[in-house]
């Protein structure tokens, strides 16, 4: 029985070359651990046997490609990443019964490379969420501790992957949906560069915000699983033409004289001062390790929430519009019914409340009289938020400081207090109105739940988000501290 | 900016999402939705006078390619997700009315 916290894609790598195991033993593992976690932690919407089985055997029947540390793999997918002939919804009853008729890009540059699809993970209903609690699916558990949520909205991957049912998953990060559930998690999860990964085949949510990006147990495994998404694709024209370095390269070279800035706002009063403490102590880690540390300021930080909301929600009723009970998915159908109300009964009885509160805040904010006051405005915040970065950066490599305002709270404690729910977002957001690369790690514990350390990049410079994180990881060995239970 | 939502204003905008709520979920939105605006308000503090605004971070303005026509032919694939069809068509209510 393979213990997955105890591998990484290397050592899974090397049994799957050396023969000490099959494709399709390594997938009947996780197939097995993964429906054993089920009544447990409910992270998946669903695990395909069939097709991963399949699939498996045709690998094992050319065999495995040594080259490639991906052959082989078994991988859970967050559920909003459509995958061909295989059951996507977003975790929405509006889409409960849609099977996509293509693969997102990421799912095609990775079943090149021969990677094993366990299963689609559960999340908020079209990604809005940070508990992985507005799902149509039921509620995921944190890896952790059961009563807690995993954070959201990719829950369900990071509480797969932190409960040793899957070495990788992917998850979607659109203002802290990667790095939150994370850092609540414990592993390791990474927002990309807005443009390195493509998101076509992405369920949309806030188009200028949303990135595809891996949660794994290790920096090391994060690095290759994002080497193989990444890349220009004609079919999303918000790709960039960058090079894919290979990310873990340089890796190894520590932080001495890495110039690092800590946010002052970061670290005000509200962020829960267990989560400071475990943060404070990895940055003192890292500035005793040689790095340069000083505080900054992002003096309008404090502001992405207000500006978030109002533009991922008015890019979500757009994107959002084309639910319609027509071609696909969920349809309220009446005998004798209007267009109009076949419309307005498929969506009120197929969205969930916090999906409608978005459409309705968006709807008000992009509508006659009220698009300056609030959709422009919020975009002129957000040049001032870029700038705060990109002012920092201009004499600073990497910043550092707490994934989230708290430690993950206790399912279902904040459900009915939307406004409560979206200040966990706090410290996330920024990056992703600024389109820059983001990491959360495990720092340590606080009460027994893990703290997450943000590490933010420079556009396209996830290489020192790596090389950082890799040095913490190494320093700590926090990565061989697990849950405990194996499923 | 609207100090708060009046409860006609979220019913316009209801309307215009193409949503329904019955009354008690109408006062519920209402009031969430007059919190989450007052979260908003809080970007009145901010002086954005001439400030540009950010509607995308991406540098591309043209993204040009080959016109090369793709033959897909996933018509039975794509009419499976269909919640209603009739002789290899999408079948939707009426949209004109017959006496109209």
């Amino acid at each position: 029985m393979t213990d997955f916290f105890n591998e990484n894609l290397t050592s899974l790598h090397k049994k799957l070359v050396d023969k000490e195991i099959s494709a399709t033993e390594l997938t009947k593992e996780a197939l097995n651990k993964s429906k054993s976690s089920q009544s447990e932690i409910n992270a998946f919407i669903t695990i395909d046997d069939e097709g991963a089985l399949k699939r498996a055997a045709e690998i094992d029947a050319v065999g495995i490609d040594p080259d490639n540390i991906l052959s082989g793999i078994p991988f859970a997918i967050k559920d909003n990443i459509v995958t061909k002939g295989l059951k996507t919804t977003a975790a929405s009853h509006i889409l409960d019964n849609f099977v996509p008729v293509y693969d997102a890009t990421v799912i095609e540059k990775l079943n090149e490379l021969g990677i094993v699809t366990i299963g689609k993970t559960n999340m908020d209903e079209f990604a809005m969420g940070g508990s992985t609690e507005t799902s149509y699916f039921g509620k995921t558990a944190n890896a952790w501790d059961h009563t807690k949520v995993p954070g959201g909205s990719s829950g369900g991957s990071a509480s797969s992957v932190a409960s040793g049912v899957i070495p990788v998953a992917l998850g979607s990060d659109t203002g802290g949906s990667i790095r939150q559930p994370a850092a609540f998690n414990g592993i390791v999860g990474l927002k990309p560069t807005y443009g390195r990964v493509s998101r076509w085949g992405l369920i949309a949510f806030g188009s200028s915000l949303d990135q595809i990006g891996p949660l794994t147990r290790t920096v090391e495994d994060n690095a290759r699983v994002l080497a193989a998404i990444s890349g220009k694709d004609q079919r999303d024209t918000t790709t960039e033409d960058q090079s894919v370095p290979d990310f873990t390269k340089g890796i190894k070279k520590g932080v001495k004289d890495l110039r690092i800035g800590v946010p002052k706002e970061y670290f005000a009063k509200g962020i829960d001062e267990g989560v400071k403490d475990v943060v404070k102590k990895a940055i003192a880690k890292y500035e005793s390790s040689g790095a340069k540390v000083d505080e900054v300021s992002l003096p309008h930080s404090k502001y992405g929430i207000a500006a978030y909301y109002i533009l991922a929600s008015s890019e979500a009723s757009s994107n959002l519009e084309r639910f319609d009970g027509i071609r696909y998915g969920f349809s309220a159908r009446q005998d004798g019914q209007t267009l109009e109300d076949l419309y307005v009964r498929t969506r009120s009885e197929g969205f969930g409340d916090e999906v409608k509160r978005r459409i309705m805040l968006g709807t008000f904010a992009l509508s006659a009289g009220f698009y300056d006051a609030y959709f422009k405005k919020a975009a002129q915040v957000r040049t001032l938020i870029v700038n705060d970065f990109a002012k920092v950066f201009e004499n600073h490599d990497i910043i550092l400081g707490p994934t989230t305002t708290s430690p993950a709270f206790d399912l279902g404690s904040e459900n009915d207090d939307p406004v409560k729910m979206y200040m966990n977002d706090l410290l996330t957001i920024p990056l992703n109105l600024a389109g820059l690369p983001g990491m959360s790690i495990n720092a340590g514990f606080t009460d027994g739940l893990p703290v997450g350390l943000q590490i933010i990049g420079k556009r396209f410079d996830e290489s020192t988000i790596y090389k950082t994180a890799y040095a913490f990881e190494q320093d700590s060995q926090l990565f061989t501290k697990h849950p405990g239970v194996n499923f | 900016m609207s100090e708060s939502l009046p409860r006609e204003d979220a019913a316009h905008v209801a309307k215009l999402a193409k949503l329904h709520f019955n009354d008690q979920q109408l006062n519920l939105f209402t009031g969430q939705l007059a919190n989450i605006l007052d979260l908003v308000e809080t970007l009145n503090e901010v002086d954005t006078d001439g400030v540009k605004p950010t509607y995308t971070v991406s540098d591309n303005i043209n993204v040009l390619r080959e016109d090369v026509a793709v033959k897909s032919n996933q018509k039975n694939e794509l009419l499976a997700n269909a919640p209603e069809t009739q002789d290899g068509q999408i079948k939707v209510p009426a949209i004109i009315d017959e006496e109209s």
